[in-house]
């Protein structure tokens, strides 16, 4: 079994629930096992994006993600970099939008470039607040459209950038831990459904 | 990750109910006509091809994605799954574009059945004569009646778990599965209709309550949007694929068609279709399309030829348009009890209240809704996109994830032409050119989606939610973009799925929904696919079957 790096977890309802301590009984199947062995340990080399863009795109999941102890942006940069290398997209597209990893290179270029225009400097080197400034100008779409081209700023921001940063962040057990999912539950399941049922396999909430 | 490389061939096909096993399987020559060669392997054609083999007619069935084993395939795990979707490059307009991929359609053998919510519910009888009885839509070829005995054939194949009284609808017989005790999710909408006054049932669903063959029962893992990796599930995969084997169909997976040919007297001879690394040609008497009601529509237009330039079955210039989806825009709530809803299956309390009442709404149309248990990858993308959430915000939001509950409903769209599956210009990794899907809402369709909202959000509130907020972008299905018919100029096929234009092409699919209704489809697709294999060996007694 994989230990994780709980960090600080005072805030957590669930402090202490650590769902890979069911890695050895009948909630993990060995296919499950091996997924999450991968997810936690393999960490593919960054193959897609420039070192710049890749710098830029871990500031941006630094802000954008949940913040919890021990998931660092750099890894979820990375899901991202290798999501993209494979072209492992939902496949669909607006009409007039590029194809998924281009769009990606558009719009990283873009949020630096509105940093720029609103801070004459590159995001990198922003404080947090002027970070956070920025992307909430685009998630409200005030933007300058020469900088986005063919992309929709506020649909890239929110179904493109925030969907696969959110998306991604929460298939990380340290995320199942935070908010007491019962986490991989094959075969064994569940057996209690109702109202503040519980499972002992299930995580203990602190109320 | 997935098996790219196909399972199903040399004789044998993968055991479902194995791991690593295997199962006998015919092999058909290519340039040997087969009786039925059929298009996709989910709720249509699976369903189809397996009884139109029990009634004796050869029949191949290709499969665009893989053949998988759920005990050794499928992980316990979101992201892991997203294996089971189709991701092929799509377009999408409109002024309410379609959100596709996981959404959507699934690509493997069972089709979208493989990670759908098991949701089995039949239509209202009014719907198949809408227009005449409920003023909007079309009217189908077929009656309720019609399609009742066709509705029990496929519950008692699916084994489906349901209440003893199921509040809606004609006197029918009882289900053949105990139903599922109900989870808090569920219990949240209970409570709520009863304070409301309305009625509510545990959902009829397609997973077991208690043993079936190689099928343990369900032990609510709460997984099955991302496969079901104990067989609880029955599937296109796991029922109507081992049956359509053992009556001597070959399934072909990861062979995508290309084209349907068709010779100078206007017939259908068989699909390209391309698997291992080549074009390959499949002689056919009968060629069905199954592949749901983007995929299908996009075969046909795909396949225009010289005798038929703007697509198959497509005189009426039908072929493509009148697309339909569900509505789904969500209400939640937070509440104080511990809900913990991706406990079993998620949805597992239904009220079709609005499906069954005209009286107090100011729209047409119906809509059931279900209590939902969305798991963490999928609601922190709904928070994300929704409400627009991140950083601290994301974290504590999601904080609250066990204790969360919330409806979505199944909301019936109208039929309208301007919606509708085209041609893009680009071309897929086949070479194919790809769909481009046009999507908006009518007023009619926005009208129902806030008065399902209102009354969903008054139903949580009565429940005992607070912090009510709604979401109006997600759609589920999609129906209806070559409706059959009575008439040729009004309609693509006829009440058998039979094409106007070509006497030996068949749809059995999504596709054919004149209407959309307010319930899920699967069970409609399947009780009609059961329907059409009737007919079709009935046609084949009387001689009326094209002979190639
Ligand atoms: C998340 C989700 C939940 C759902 N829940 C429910 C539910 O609870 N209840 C319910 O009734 N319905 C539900 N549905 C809908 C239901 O699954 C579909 O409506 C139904 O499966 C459609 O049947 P079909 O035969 O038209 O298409 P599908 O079942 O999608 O099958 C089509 C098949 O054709 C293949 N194909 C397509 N094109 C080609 C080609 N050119 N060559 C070869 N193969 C091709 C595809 O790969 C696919 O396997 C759900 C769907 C989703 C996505
Ligand atoms: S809850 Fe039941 S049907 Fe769903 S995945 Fe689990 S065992 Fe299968």
């Amino acid at each position: 079994m994989r230990e994780i790096d709980k960090g600080d977890e005072t805030a957590s309802p669930y402090a202490g629930y650590d769902v890979l301590a069911k890695w050895n009984t009948p909630s993990f199947d060995d296919r499950t096992r091996g997924v999450l062995e991968r997810r936690l340990t393999e960490i593919s080399p960054r193959r897609f994006l420039a070192p710049d863009a890749f710098a830029l795109l871990e500031a941006v999941v630094e802000r954008l993600a949940p913040p919890l102890p021990g998931l660092s942006p750099r890894l979820l940069a990375r899901w991202i970099d290798a999501c993209l290398y494979e072209n492992f997209g939902e496949g669909f597209r607006a009409v007039a939008a590029p194809p998924w990893p281009q769009s990606w290179r558009i719009g990283l270029g873009a949020i630096d470039g509105e940093a720029r225009r609103l801070f004459g400097a590159p995001f990198v080197a922003l404080g947090a607040d002027e970070k956070d400034a920025t992307l909430q100008a685009i998630q409200q779409g005030t933007t300058d459209a020469a900088l986005w081209r063919r992309l929709d700023a506020a649909s890239f921001f929110s179904d493109t950038l925030l969907k696969t940063i959110a998306g991604l962040a929460y298939a990380h057990p340290l995320a199942w831990n935070d908010i007491g999912f019962g986490g991989p539950a094959s075969p064994r399941g569940y057996v209690r459904l109702g109202f503040d049922a519980r499972d002992p396999w299930e995580a203990r909430e602190r109320r | 990750m997935s098996p790219e490389t196909p399972r199903a061939k040399d004789g044998r096909a993968p055991d479902v109910f194995s791991r690593g096993g295997w199962t006998p399987m015919r092999d058909y020559a290519l340039s040997e006509p087969v009786d039925f060669l059929i298009v996709g392997a989910g709720a249509g054609g699976a369903t189809l091809g397996c009884r139109l083999a029990e009634n004796g007619f050869s029949v191949v069935i290709l499969e665009a994605g893989p053949f998988w084993r759920p005990l050794e395939d499928f992980a316990s795990d979101e992201l892991a799954q997203q294996t089971l979707f189709w991701t092929d490059d799509r377009l999408i307009a409109g002024d309410d574009p379609i959100a596709l991929g996981g959404n959507n359609s699934g690509r493997g053998v069972g089709g979208s059945t493989v990670h759908y919510s098991m949701i089995a519910l039949r239509f209202r009888p009014e719907w198949f004569k809408c227009r005449s009885q409920l003023g909007y839509g079309f009217d189908w070829p077929i009656t309720y009646d019609d399609l009742a005995p066709y509705y029990e054939e496929a519950e008692e194949a699916l084994k489906v778990a349901g209440p003893v009284n199921y509040p809606w609808g004609p006197p029918r017989r009882r289900y053949p599965y105990r139903p599922h005790e109900v989870n808090a999710a569920g219990l949240v909408l209970a409570r709520g209709a009863e304070k409301l006054g309305v009625g509510w049932a545990a959902t009829p669903l397609t997973t077991v309550s208690a043993p079936r063959g190689k099928s343990p029962p369900c032990v609510y893992r709460g997984f099955c949007n991302y496969g079901c990796s104990t067989n609880a599930k029955q599937s296109a995969l796991t029922v109507w694929i081992p049956r359509a084997l053992r009556a001597g169909a070959q399934v072909r997976d990861l062979a995508m068609a290309g084209r349907i040919d068709i010779d100078p007297r206007g017939r259908a001879t068989g699909v390209e279709y391309f698997r291992e690394g080549a074009w390959r040609f499949q002689h056919a008497r009968n060629v069905v399309v199954a592949g749901y009601a983007i995929e299908t529509p996009r075969l046909l237009l795909n396949s225009a030829c010289p005798l038929f330039p703007k697509g198959l079955a497509n005189s009426s210039g039908l072929v493509g348009t009148h697309l339909t989806t569900h509505a789904g825009p969500g209400a939640w709530a937070t509440f104080d009890e511990a809900i913990r809803w991706y406990k079993g299956p998620p949805n597992m309390a239904v009220t079709e209240h609005w499906n069954y009442t005209d009286q107090g709404k100011d729209f047409v149309g119906g809509y059931a809704f279900m209590s939902q248990g969305p798991l963490p990858m999928a609601w922190a993308q709904t928070l994300a996109t929704t409400r627009g959430l991140w950083g601290a915000a994301l974290r504590d939001e999601m904080r609250k994830y066990n204790h969360m509950a919330g409806f979505v409903p199944v909301g019936e769209t109208e039929p309208r032409a301007q919606n509708c599956v085209t041609l893009a210009d680009d071309v897929d990794q086949y070479g194919l050119r790809i769909p481009k899907v046009i999507f908006s809402y009518s007023e009619n369709d926005k009208r129902l989606q806030r008065h399902a909202v209102a009354f969903m959000s008054e139903m949580l509130a009565a429940a005992g939610g607070y912090d009510i907020w709604t979401n109006f972008k997600d759609t589920s299905h999609l129906l209806g973009t070559c409706r059959m018919g009575d008439d040729p100029t009004t309609s693509v096929v006829d009440a058998d799925g039979r094409s106007w234009d070509i006497p030996n092409l068949w749809i059995c699919d999504g596709s054919l929904f004149p209407t959309c209704g307010g319930v899920n489809p699967s069970l409609t697709i399947q009780a009609l696919a059961c329907r059409i294999a009737d007919r079709i060996s009935r046609l084949a007694a009387t001689g009326s079957l094209a002979s190639a």
